[in-house]
């Protein structure tokens, strides 16, 4: 299932503040993820998981060490760079679904592809794939107060994959929903890792939830503790 | 790429139809009042040079006394010499470039018909008058030469005459009496309405001069001359020449000034006219202001705007938006805001204008130029106070927004 590097962290340190308030979210991570992998990133608050997962999907920049994207530098890019590069490669679901208010299932679903410069029609038409993809047939030009949290969470992860991105990162993304939700979301991205080969980074609270992933890696203090392959579940 | 985002801040637009409101209202009022005040302004100049024109256009009138100026009209020191029937025929006899000289003596008279009776201005003149002033007749004839020069006893009357005297109905061979002698009313003037000075200038009645000088003013005096240009010549050329005849006639040595003045209708036209556009072009300045208070709503709005959306600004840049998309996004939304404003604002200041134009019967002249430009300014309110908050919004960090609650 993993082929050639896709991300890769050498000596990665981000810190905040000056002096003696200085505070250092990653302190010197080596790490590497594989394009097809589907990695679950655990860690308590504070751990820096959150910083890691901005600076995957270049969000944000190291304050030293190389972040690396497709064997491209992306630590050292501008913010357009980086706003193409996420444009490009990059789709993000987070734990509050984050579509945009009294704004179709499609409408948010083709906004990347506007950024994009793709055309209407095309735009629609993929829109219209993505949501298929994610089991939302008929529920295109539902606004998102008329859908249900796993309905919307499945918006947000059509608009994530109608990109093709090479890279999906999921922060929480079964953070709002209930037992049954959550399942179902979890099959739902672990099919589009095995179907389509998106590379997806995930982080999460939840042992369960984690365990549909290949493998976790856990953060503890800005370091990486803990890196293993998940036993296949039953 | 621009018209998606036109389409998307229209949609933004209707989600907040209320606020949306509220921010254009300024703008709506700013433009409103500036079409309004120049579309009022303009009919008044149109209105006021209408006015004046109906006195006769290229039109000079000479009256006796010092003209006014340094010391004061009149003047004190000397005796006013009236204007003499040699002034009259010296000018006839020696001006080029005219259409028509007519002498005019007029004083309000008390004028009789059967019962009823109204003042009026008679006016004693030649046949020459009609058409120095511009005046047509709506039935019967002018004064024949004959008339002119024995004094006959008949007369024009104006529309107001008839109105009192005889209704609908026609005038024409009635006798009225005038002071203490009768005429008899051979035609009928054209309407001209009210000066712009509120003067009825239908309320007249026109006789041979002789006949006015003999049994009205019991002189031999001349109040004023009217003097048409021909279409070759401007009044400005006419007027000098003028002058050196009355000059001449009147003896008046190069030492001394004029004792006649001379006054050229078309100038107090363009003077009066211009004085209108001052006034307009003032008022429009006025309007103008609250369209700059407008823009500074637009501001705030659109501030408010960035503020409230930003987690949306958040999302649109974590999946890849550029600066450059969120900024014309916001400046967009600023823009068809205010254009939005403006039009609704063009279409208020019409409407105002033409109920005013109604109410001060003055004609409704909207200026194609004064309202692109109205157009082209509110676009530019948008663009302009909206740029800060649009740049606000683009430069926003994205982890920080879409932190944002």
């Amino acid at each position: 299932m993993s082929g050639p590097v896709l991300i890769s962290f050498d000596k990665v340190w981000k810190s905040y503040g000056q002096g003696e308030a200085r505070v250092h979210a990653l302190a010197g991570v080596d790490l590497a993820i594989r394009k097809g992998e589907f990695v679950a990133i655990m860690g308590p608050s504070g751990s820096g998981k959150s910083t890691a997962m901005n600076i995957i999907g270049c969000l944000d920049t190291p304050t030293s060490g190389t972040y690396s994207f497709e064997g491209i530098d992306a630590g050292r890019l501008d913010r357009n760079r980086r706003a193409l590069l996420r444009n490009l490669y990059v789709g993000f679901v987070f734990q509050g679904y984050n579509l945009l208010p009294r704004t179709t299932a499609a409408e948010n679903v083709e906004l990347p592809l506007i950024y994009r410069g793709v055309a209407r029609s095309e735009r629609r038409a993929l829109a219209m794939q993505a949501l298929a993809e994610v089991g939302l047939v008929g529920r295109e030009h539902h606004t998102p107060a008329e859908l249900s949290g796993g309905q919307q969470q499945r918006v947000a992860i059509a608009r994530a994959i109608v990109t093709r991105p090479t890279l999906l990162v999921a922060d929480e993304p079964t953070g709002n929903l209930d037992t049954a939700r959550t399942h179902e979301i979890m099959e739902l991205l672990t099919r589009l890792n095995a179907e389509l080969g998106l590379t997806i980074a995930m982080v999460t609270h939840e042992a369960d939830v984690a365990a549909y992933a290949e493998r976790t890696i856990r953060f503890l203090d800005g370091h990486v503790a803990s890196d293993s392959k998940n036993l296949e579940m039953a | 790429m621009i018209w998606e985002t036109v389409r998307l801040s229209l949609i933004s637009i209707r989600r907040n139809v209320l606020r949306s409101f509220l921010t254009l209202l300024g703008i709506v009022i700013g433009v409103a009042a500036v079409i309004a005040m120049l579309t009022i302004g303009s009919g008044t100049t149109e209105k006021v040079k209408a006015d004046i024109s109906k006195l006769g256009s290229n039109l000079l009138v000479v009256r006796s006394g010092r003209p006014a100026g340094p010391g004061g009209p009149g003047g004190l020191d000397q005796v006013v010499r009236p204007l003499a029937e040699k002034d009259l025929a010296a000018l006839v006899a020696h001006l080029s470039g005219a259409r028509a000289i007519s002498p005019a003596s007029q004083k309000q008279v008390r004028v009789i018909f059967g019962t009823e009776s109204l003042t009026s201005g008679v006016t004693g003149t030649d046949s020459a008058y009609l058409d120095a002033r511009d005046w047509k007749l709506v039935s019967g004839r002018p004064f024949s030469d004959s008339e002119t020069r024995s004094g006959a006893g008949v007369c024009l009357v104006g529309e107001t005459v008839r109105q009192q005297f005889f209704g609908a109905g026609d005038p024409e061979g009635e006798i009225v009496r005038v002071n203490r002698t009768s005429c008899k009313i051979i035609g009928l003037l054209e309407p001209k309405g009210y000066t712009g000075f509120g003067q009825d200038q239908d309320n007249v009645v026109l006789m041979p001069l002789a006949a006015y000088q003999r049994r009205i003013a019991g002189n031999r005096d001349i109040d004023s001359i009217y003097i048409a240009a021909d279409d070759r010549t401007p009044t400005t050329e006419l007027q000098p020449r003028v002058e050196d005849i009355l000059r001449d006639t009147r003896r008046i040595t190069p030492d001394r000034d004029d004792d006649f003045s001379i006054r050229d209708m078309t100038q107090i036209a363009d003077a009066m006219a211009s004085a209108t556009t001052t006034m307009t072009g003032m008022l429009g300045a006025v309007a103008g202001v609250s369209l700059l208070v407008g823009g500074i709503g637009i501001m705030n709005i659109m501030l408010v705007s960035v503020t409230e959306r930003t987690r949306e600004i958040g999302i649109r840049l974590a999946i890849g938006a550029h600066e450059k998309h969120i900024l014309i996004q916001f400046l967009v939304e600023a823009t068809v805001l205010s254009l939005l404003g403006g039009i609704i604002g063009i279409l208020i200041g019409l409407a105002l204008a033409a109920i005013a134009s109604v109410t001060l019967t003055i004609p409704f002249s909207p200026s194609p130029a004064v309202i692109l430009l109205a157009v082209g300014f509110s676009a530019l309110i948008g663009m302009v106070f909206g740029f800060f908050p649009a740049l606000r919004g683009a430069r926003l960090d994205p982890i920080d927004a879409l932190r944002h609650e």
